[in-house]
């Protein structure tokens, strides 16, 4: 794959090939420096310290070296010329270009323009493809894509990591669950993608009916400003919460996930329990990203 | 009731287009897409709520002097997926076109999306798919399902 722009360019076969190459780096520690002497750029439009750091992170990792455009110095670029122009000009820099940006469809845009591969790192509300790849590799750690009942908690409707990781676990035997406040459930157009794809979606609106069949729990952060007042954000919160006290009699083999940061959805007495992943599931986002430069860098 | 036949309400053309099967009341908006105003040149006749065997009502639009390229006529589509369109010289159908809704629509509809890049000062233009849901914003995903003629540039 040349450019890295949306889950939805994605065959099944394309994410196994990602996520066996991180795996491999993972666990065996190969490609070791294999992009030594490749200069990636990271645009980033918007500030995402932890996204940037992953990604500066994995290509140190593979002995690249990056070019860092924060988003101060980014937001006076867009303020001067347009994406185009500057992927462009900046193509001639470098080797590949990761791009954060605050619109959606940003980064097929630069795709358009540059002349060296580009890896989205998000766009605006739109696709953020790494995020979803260390999801699904951090499930695969723990169990097969196979047969599995998968929740999505939260803000369904506006969260974009639950949309991008609901439409790529559809390439798998997966029944989804979704379990969201009624006004935040997943958009419409997106339920009968997901439903032609031959994927089985229950929704709920209470966690507890669920939580007992889950394999995997992916909470997604609610937001304030989807809610006409702080009582009845507060009052959907608490009761959306995942609290030791509500994971009594789930499976053994249960993880939750969460895309991090948190703002109270997950307990923090809930990182002791065996369930927790979150913290794998975030450092896991440099293997992956290794593999994501690897991949487009033709090595 | 007894169809009344299209010909007594608009009377033939030597040399043009003829739109037939246009979904009933979106005749004028199928003018809009073709950028023919008030102010343009073209001599139309235009008959709409016509009595149509197949669709209950319809509506027609003959232009005369204008021969509708295929870019035009897969607009048309968006609004009227069963339109017909027949190609006229001297007085006979030399070509008939049926839209095809396929493809990718570019510089065609605005994205909805206020946040989508193809609302920008970018030098590109918007990109569309066509799907069985809708209308598929190749930028930012934004489908459009409803009340596409609104979003037709
Ligand atoms: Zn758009």
């Amino acid at each position: 794959m040349y450019h890295i722009i949306s889950i939805k360019d994605f065959e099944r076969e394309d994410i196994d090939n990602l996520l066996a190459r991180a795996e491999e780096i993972d666990t065996q520690g190969v490609y070791e420096r294999s992009l030594e002497g490749k200069l990636v750029a990271l645009l980033f439009f918007e500030p995402s310290t932890r996204t940037r750091m992953s990604f500066a992170s994995a290509l140190a990792r593979l002995g690249g070296a990056s070019i860092c455009v924060d988003s101060v110095e980014g937001s006076s670029i867009i303020k001067g010329e347009t994406l185009a122009d500057t992927v462009r000009v900046v193509s001639g820099y470098v080797d590949a270009i990761v791009l954060r940006h605050p619109r959606e469809g940003a980064a097929r845009l630069a795709s358009e323009f540059a002349t060296v591969p580009v890896i989205n790192a998000g766009d605006g509300a739109g696709q953020h493809p790494s995020q979803t790849l260390l999801d699904l590799y951090t499930i695969r750690q723990s169990m097969p894509l196979d047969a599995i009942d998968v929740g999505l908690l939260g803000d369904l409707r506006y969260g974009r990591t639950a949309h991008s990781l609901a439409y790529a676990l559809s390439h798998y035997d997966v029944t989804l669950h979704t379990i969201a406040p009624s006004g935040l459930e997943l958009p419409e157009h997106l339920l009968g993608e997901l439903k032609e794809r031959g994927m089985e979606v229950i929704a709920y609106e209470d966690v507890s009916d669920i939580l007992p069949s889950l394999d995997v729990l992916y909470v997604t952060r609610m937001q304030r400003e989807r809610f006409p007042d702080s009582a009845s954000f507060l009052n959907v919160a608490q009761s959306y919460r995942i609290t030791p006290e509500i994971l009594t009699g789930v499976k053994n083999s249960l993880i939750i996930l969460h895309p991090l940061p948190r703002a109270g959805e997950i307990d923090p007495r809930v990182d002791d329990l065996p369930y927790a992943r979150y913290f794998e599931q975030a450092k896991n986002g440099v293997p992956v990203r290794m593999a994501m430069l690897q991949e487009v860098m033709g090595q | 009731m007894k169809q009344t036949p299209p010909g007594l309400l608009v009377s033939p053309i030597r040399d043009g287009t003829v739109i037939d099967h246009i979904t009933a009341g979106e005749a004028l908006n199928v003018l809009r897409i073709l950028g023919i105003t008030g102010t343009t040149e073209e001599c139309l006749s235009i008959a709409t709520n016509v009595a149509s065997k197949h669709m209950g009502k319809k509506d027609i639009v003959k232009i005369e002097k204008r021969e509708l390229v295929k870019e035009e006529v897969n607009r048309i589509a968006l609004i009227a997926p069963r339109a017909t369109i027949n190609i006229i010289r001297n007085y006979l159908v030399t070509e008939k076109k049926g839209v095809e809704i396929s493809g990718i629509l570019r510089g065609v509809v605005r994205c909805p999306n206020p946040g989508c890049i193809s609302n920008t000062s970018e030098p590109i233009e918007s990109s569309f798919e066509v799907t069985a849901a809708g209308l598929h914003c190749l930028y930012c995903d934004t489908v459009i399902t409803k009340d596409i003629t609104s979003h037709i540039i």
